[in-house]
This record gives C-alpha cells, sequence and structure tokens, in this order.
C-alpha cells in the first residue's frame, strides 16, 4: 500500500485522537521544555554568551566529560566485546546469571552506582585500599569519572554487539571454516568486519550516555573545579548560584552535543545496513 | 534495549582454541565480577556493618519514610501517564501512514539522548523563580520547582520514550488484520482495543511499564535540579541516599541504596521473565 493512501481508507478507528494526543503531549512534556531552553539561551548577548562558553573552568570540563566519556566507551568497546563474544560462544557456570546482570547499569538508580563505586575504589574500599599499596588513586580522581562511565556504557556495547555476533556465528563463519580457514583468520576476516558496525554504534552509544552522565559520577569524582569536574555538575552548580545564563548557555552546548551525537549513532547504522547489505531486511 | 537468545555454544577443538576460550572467559568474567557484582557487594556488606538492627532502624526514619513515600507518588503519576502516551503514541504510529512519522520516532526518543541534567534544567528556566514563569506563578502561589508537580514532570521527561518504543516496533510487527477483521464485523473501536490489541501487546506493554518504572523510582539528575533537597518533603529515594551519604551517615545512606539495589533485581528478574514470555514471538 502506497504511503498515505492508508490513513485515508484505513477503517481503524482513532487516528486523529491518538495522534493528537501524541503530539500534545510530546510537545508539552519534550519540545517546549527544550524550546525554552534554545530561547533562554538566545536572549543572552553573544559576547557574554562565548565568554559563559569559553570560560577556562567551562572548557576544562568539556576535557574532562568528553575524554573520561571516550576513554571509557573505548574501555567498553575492547572488554564488552569480550563479554558479548564469551557469553555467546562459550558455555561456562553464571553464564545465563551474567547475562542477566548486563542489564544491571540501567535498572540500578545512578546515585546508588556512584556510591557503590565510591565505596569500592575509595582508599578504604576494599579495592581502593589495594590499588592504593599499588600507589593508583581511582576515587576522587578523573579516573573514578572513567570507571563511573564504563559501568554506564557497558550495557550498551553488549547488547549492540551479541545480536550481531549470533547473526555472524550463524551464516559467514561456518562457511569459511568448511572451506579450511583457520580461527583467527576466520576472526579477522570475517566476524569481526560482521560485527564491527555493531560495535561502532555500541561505542557511539556509550560515549553519548557518558557525556551526559551526572548521578553515578558525582559520588566518585570528588568534584573539584578544574580537575575533576563534568560538564553536568558545572550546570547544576550555575542553578544553585541562580545564574541562569550560564546554566542556559552551558546546557545549550551540551543540547547541541546530543543532537550531534544522535545524528552520528544514526549514520553509523545507516554505514552498518549498507556495509552488511541489509538495506531493507530491518 | 532486550537481551538475545543466547544461541547453543559450539564445542571448542584444539589446545589453542581451549587456552583462549579460558582466557577470554577469565576476562569476562573478572571484568563483570569488578564492575557489577562488587558494587552491590559493597552496597549490603556497608549497609549492613553495623548489624542488622541498625540496618532495620533506619528505615524507621521519618524523612526516609517521606522519601520512600515520594518515590512511589511520582512513579505512580508518570508511569500511568507515560504508559497511555506510549499506547497512543504507538496506535498511531504503527496502524496508520502518515507524512512525518520518522520524524515523530525520532523526537520521542529524543529524552534519551539529552543528559539528565538538561531535563531538569529546562523546567526551572520555565517555572524557576527566575525562570519566564516564575514571576506570574510567585503571585499565584503555585509552586512547580521544588515541588512535587516539578518532580513529576522531570520524571515524565526522562522516562517518556521507554513504554512507547517498546511498542512501536511490536505492534508494527504484529500488524492490523485482527483489528480491521472486527471493526469490518462491527465491533466497537474500544471493544477493538481491549479484546484484541491488549492481549496482543500485553507483554511488550508489561516489558515497557516495567523499565519505565525502574527509571522513575530511580531518577537522579532530572529530579536533583528541580528537588530542592528539602528533607523530608521534596527528597525521593534517590536524593534521600545523597543527603545521608554527604552526611556521612553510611549506614543509613546504603541502607536506602540497597531498597533501590533490590528494586533493581526485581526488574531484572521480571524483565527476564517476561523475555522468556515474549519468546520467539519478538524478533
Amino acid at each position: 500500500m502506497a504511503a498515505g493512501s492508508q490513513r485515508r481508507f484505513s477503517v481503524l478507528p482513532g487516528f486523529g485522537l491518538t495522534l493528537g494526543f501524541t503530539t500534545f503531549f510530546l510537545s508539552a512534556i519534550v519540545l517546549l521544555p527544550l524550546a525554552a531552553l534554545v530561547l533562554r539561551t538566545a536572549e543572552i548577548s553573544i559576547d557574554d554568551f562565548l565568554a559563559i562558553v569559553l570560560d577556562e573552568r567551562a572548557i576544562a570540563t568539556y576535557r574532562l566529560s568528553f575524554g573520561a566519556a571516550a576513554l571509557a566507551a573505548l574501555i567498553n568497546a575492547i572488554f564488552g566485546f569480550i563479554v558479548a563474544w564469551s557469553l555467546v560462544r562459550y558455555d561456562f557456570p553464571a553464564r545465563r546469571l551474567l547475562d542477566g546482570m548486563i542489564d544491571l547499569p540501567f535498572a540500578l538508580p545512578t546515585a546508588v552506582s556512584g556510591i557503590a563505586l565510591a565505596a569500592v575504589f575509595s582508599p578504604t574500599g576494599w579495592l581502593g585500599e589495594r590499588l592504593a599499596t599499588l600507589g593508583m588513586q581511582v576515587a576522587y580522581t578523573w579516573l573514578g569519572v572513567v570507571v563511573a562511565l564504563v559501568l554506564i556504557g557497558l550495557p550498551f556495547v553488549v547488547r549492540s554487539v551479541q545480536p550481531a555476533l549470533v547473526e555472524a556465528q550463524r551464516d559467514l563463519e561456518e562457511a569459511a571454516e568448511t572451506l579450511g580457514a583457520g580461527g583467527w583468520y576466520v576472526f579477522r576476516r570475517i566476524i569481526f568486519p560482521t560485527v564491527a558496525p555493531a560495535l561502532v554504534t555500541g561505542f557511539t552509544m556509550a560515549l553519548a550516555r557518558g557525556i551526559g552522565e551526572y548521578g553515578s559520577v558525582v559520588f566518585i569524582s570528588g568534584n573539584l573545579p578544574m580537575q575533576t569536574e563534568i560538564t553536568p555538575l558545572l550546570i547544576v552548580i550555575k542553578l544553585e548560584q541562580f545564574d541562569y545564563d550560564a546554566a542556559a548557555a552551558l546546557g545549550f552546548i551540551m543540547l547541541v552535543i546530543s543532537f550531534v551525537m544522535l545524528l552520528a549513532i544514526n549514520l553509523v547504522q545507516a554505514w552498518g545496513r549498507r556495509r552488511l547489505g541489509l538495506e531493507g531486511r530491518r | 534495549m532486550t537481551a538475545v537468545t543466547l544461541p547453543a555454544p559450539r564445542r571448542a577443538e584444539g589446545i589453542g582454541a581451549r587456552v583462549v576460550r579460558a582466557l577470554l572467559i577469565g576476562i569476562a568474567v573478572s571484568f563483570l565480577a569488578l564492575l557489577l557484582l562488587a558494587p552491590l557487594g559493597a552496597i549490603l556488606a556497608q549497609a549492613l556493618e553495623r548489624g542488622v538492627q541498625v540496618y532495620l532502624d533506619s528505615f524507621a526514619d521519618s524523612d526516609t519514610r517521606a522519601a520512600i513515600r515520594l518515590t512511589l507518588l511520582t512513579a505512580a503519576i508518570a508511569v500511568p501517564v507515560n504508559t497511555i502516551f506510549g499506547v497512543c503514541a504507538a496506535w498511531a504510529i504503527a496502524r496508520f501512514e502518515f507524512r512525518g512519522k520518522s520524524l515523530l520516532i525520532t523526537l520521542i526518543d529524543l529524552p534519551f539522548a539529552v543528559s539528565p541534567v538538561i531535563a531538569g534544567l529546562v523546567f526551572v528556566l520555565l517555572f524557576g523563580s527566575h525562570g519566564w514563569f516564575g514571576a506570574w506563578l510567585l503571585e499565584r502561589d503555585i509552586s512547580i520547582i521544588f515541588a512535587l508537580p516539578g518532580i513529576v514532570l522531570a520524571t515524565t521527561f526522562v522516562t517518556f520514550p521507554y513504554v512507547a518504543r517498546e511498542l512501536i516496533p511490536l505492534m508494527q510487527q504484529q500488524g492490523s488484520e485482527e483489528e480491521v477483521a472486527a471493526i469490518t464485523l462491527g465491533a466497537r473501536p474500544w471493544t477493538v482495543f481491549a479484546r484484541i490489541t491488549l492481549p496482543k501487546i500485553r507483554w511488550g506493554l508489561l516489558y515497557g511499564v516495567i523499565l519505565c518504572n525502574a527509571r522513575a523510582m530511580g531518577e537522579f539528575g532530572a529530579v536533583s535540579v528541580v528537588s530542592g533537597h528539602i528533607r523530608g518533603l521534596t527528597t525521593t529515594m534517590p536524593l534521600h541516599v545523597e543527603i545521608l551519604y554527604n552526611e556521612y551517615n553510611f549506614v543509613a545512606a546504603f541502607a536506602v541504596a540497597s531498597l533501590l539495589a533490590l528494586l533493581a533485581m526485581l526488574t531484572l528478574v521480571a524483565k527476564s521473565l517476561v523475555e522468556w514470555r515474549m519468546g520467539s514471538g519478538r524478533t
């Protein structure tokens, strides 16, 4: 049925009502409030805006938020891949349990993750204590931010890679093995290229989530200006000082970054579909 | 984000393959133990540090009880509202063709892409004392920010897509032949929805509601921005955890956190059960 014709000839009721309510509710809860942020930013003069967003302290927060999120997403791309691979390919005790636990960071409130990680990694915590004897401190340093973002980003990579690995295993790989190719060769030439788009998608999603993350980070990061302060925290601080202009300007920057990340995720997914010749299959 | 059905693993062959296999499983299990199990263990250990009695006593505190009540109340408003929205959006999107549909789907997903702090910020800019409607609201003595309405709005924002994004693909995949047949035979619209559509989508709906509820009860960043942290009045459970933690009242902080962790574990179990029920009905 051609697009546009089904609506006119559909016998099903409720199109106007449900679409109307959907549009209204979406506008009221999401779109208008976000538009308010953009308009509020537009009221700031360009000089003030630049002074706020290019402030030394603000730039330090971008560096930490972006750098820690990128490093965490990279760690997740490597270890998340190994986790997904082990869960899909191997049988071992507690495999199903661990598979179910992958979604824990989604289900666990971020504040709870935050204080739990702080308890594990603080200099008096059971792991922090051992690391301290090695001269390494995680909690209340930038490393703490990375650890929190690794936790938050893990499910994105694993849940993105798992279905791709299942798919890769079914189709191509057995054909290659039948033809006599060895393990590493099969991995490098067949499995990895098939899974790569899913891995990049997972990386980008973990990165996007990490840049905006707040709850799990603030308990373990120490929150020192210029050193361990993330951008969302700076926005909260500006709001607490009733500096709405600064909060709006920094929020606007984060909103733009979110849109860029959203665009990047869509481009990566489109690239993956093209690359695997799945256009039209999903 | 759903788990895949794990396929039956194949037998590993050869000594090299077995070493690689043991190595990779070792890395994977250690990584997950460090990242997921250690924090869970830490919550329990800290909460029970001074014994079960002290742990249980921390729930007798009136501010803690108020926080639990506020969390339940917030979820009791935000989850049903987003469920109704999700069903409406899925009906419109999955059952009809119209222009701008893919844009609409993208916009519904938007709250997932936005930082929780931004979700709180936008409502402060609108309704805060220095916000657009601040003076107007103050004259009429209406509080939104630092009060229940703000907390509910921020929670609704961050949990907005959960039900809709679960139902849209499910209903698109199921098609509408049965509904069309029923309508053609003269069934009333509400009957069609209650007797045909609802039974078809119930597991997907339940799945979305479970995830929506977990996020609604656990949201921290967005709610933190709009709540004002007034003890016993505008602190939800996650915010109460923060207050107790910052007061170095660790046993009480981790006791409340353990309740939230229990909620998370129940969510995971319920999610797995629903995934199992949906079984081969999902792609």
